[in-house]
């Protein structure tokens, strides 16, 4: 478990160094950047962030997608407060460091002990790592140049991408990201910085809304279908 | 100054989702549909943004070498490669058509 954790660590905290050069390649100064990965620390967010601040969009609508970005860590939270049962005090602390990976190892731990050392290692170790790696990202990049000659604006999507990847096992997820493309593509030609990916966004409650129905019909089919056999 | 602002508002926020997770009784967020948009959510987000990431330029749709660099990135995925290998093929990539 705990070569779990580190290997989770080590893996992920090295991105944050594409997460710094990114950041600095956006315009963020050397502290912004490294404010971003201490007191946001959820890696979809602040990706989505300076990628909206460099596109030069409101404060607020940049805010906005990666506000919707972290509300899965709310789900996470969830599912782990049962598991870790941490005091009162120890909350505020520990909700810093319910993110995508803490979850994943923790929630793969059969016992309180085993989970919530398994939460506390994962999160101590990305946590040093992740800023680290930022600082070192950020601080390259200056020393780098024009971070496009390099390549390293592919960096953000390619991100996305990898996290996007596992979650399209199913086809309303495969909709959902299909439709999330469309509208983010016709939008940014005539919408402003921002906007596009928020109304993206939207793709989940219109393919949730869709696929109800249809399950329902199916549903409603069998049913009577049933009925008439019995 | 508008850079500071949209770091606090997103520091707060996320902070906020994360400890109201830790903090609401068990049950209170589990309603099926609510559980199955917070899943859907994250999908359509990040699916925007890739392509967002990769196929324009301002407010243009462009093709260029970042959309090489992302399809590399996705063949590492189907290949089922570690997370790192992922990122470093499409900066790879998009480096290399930059240079052509």
């Amino acid at each position: 478990m705990v070569r779990d954790a580190l290997g989770v660590g080590v893996a992920v905290g090295l991105s944050g160094f594409a997460f710094g050069v990114t950041s600095a390649g956006a315009g963020l100064s050397l502290l912004q950047t490294c404010a971003l990965s201490l007191l946001v620390f959820t890696g979809a967010s602040q990706f989505a962030l300076v990628g909206a601040l460099a596109a030069g969009g409101n404060p607020f609508t940049a805010a906005a997608g990666a506000f919707f970005l972290g509300t899965r860590n709310a789900f996470y939270g969830l599912r782990l407060s049962g598991l870790l049962g941490f005091s009162r005090a120890v909350r505020p602390l520990a909700a810093h460091w319910v993110i995508d990976e803490t979850s994943a190892v923790a929630l793969a731990q059969s016992d309180r002990r085993t989970a919530r050392l398994g939460f506390t290692i994962t999160g101590l170790t990305l946590y040093v790592l992740w800023n680290l790696s930022t600082l070192i990202g950020a601080l390259g990049a200056s020393a780098l140049g024009d971070t496009a000659a390099w390549g390293l604006d592919a960096a953000g999507p390619a991100v996305f991408l990898a996290l996007l990847a596992p979650m399209l096992r199913s086809s309303p997820e495969r909709a959902v990201a299909g439709l999330g493309v469309l509208l983010v593509l016709v939008c940014q030609p005539v919408l402003p910085a921002g906007v596009p990916v928020l109304a993206a966004a939207l793709a989940a409650p219109v393919v949730l809304a869709v696929h109800g129905r249809t399950a329902r019909g199916k549903d409603g089919r069998q049913d009577s279908q049933e009925a008439m056999r019995g | 100054m508008n850079t500071w602002i949209a770091i606090g508002v997103t520091a707060f926020g996320c902070y906020l989702f994360k400890l109201l997770g830790l903090s609401v009784p068990a049950g209170a967020l589990e309603r099926p549909v609510v559980r199955r948009l917070a899943a859907l959510l994250p999908v359509a987000l990040l699916a925007a943004l890739t392509a967002q990431q990769t196929f324009t330029d301002g407010q243009h749709l462009v093709l260029d070498a970042r959309a090489a660099g992302l399809g590399a990135a996705a063949l590492a995925l189907i290949l089922r490669a570690p997370f790192l290998v992922v990122v470093a093929v499409a900066v790879i990539v998009t480096a290399a058509v930059r240079t052509l």
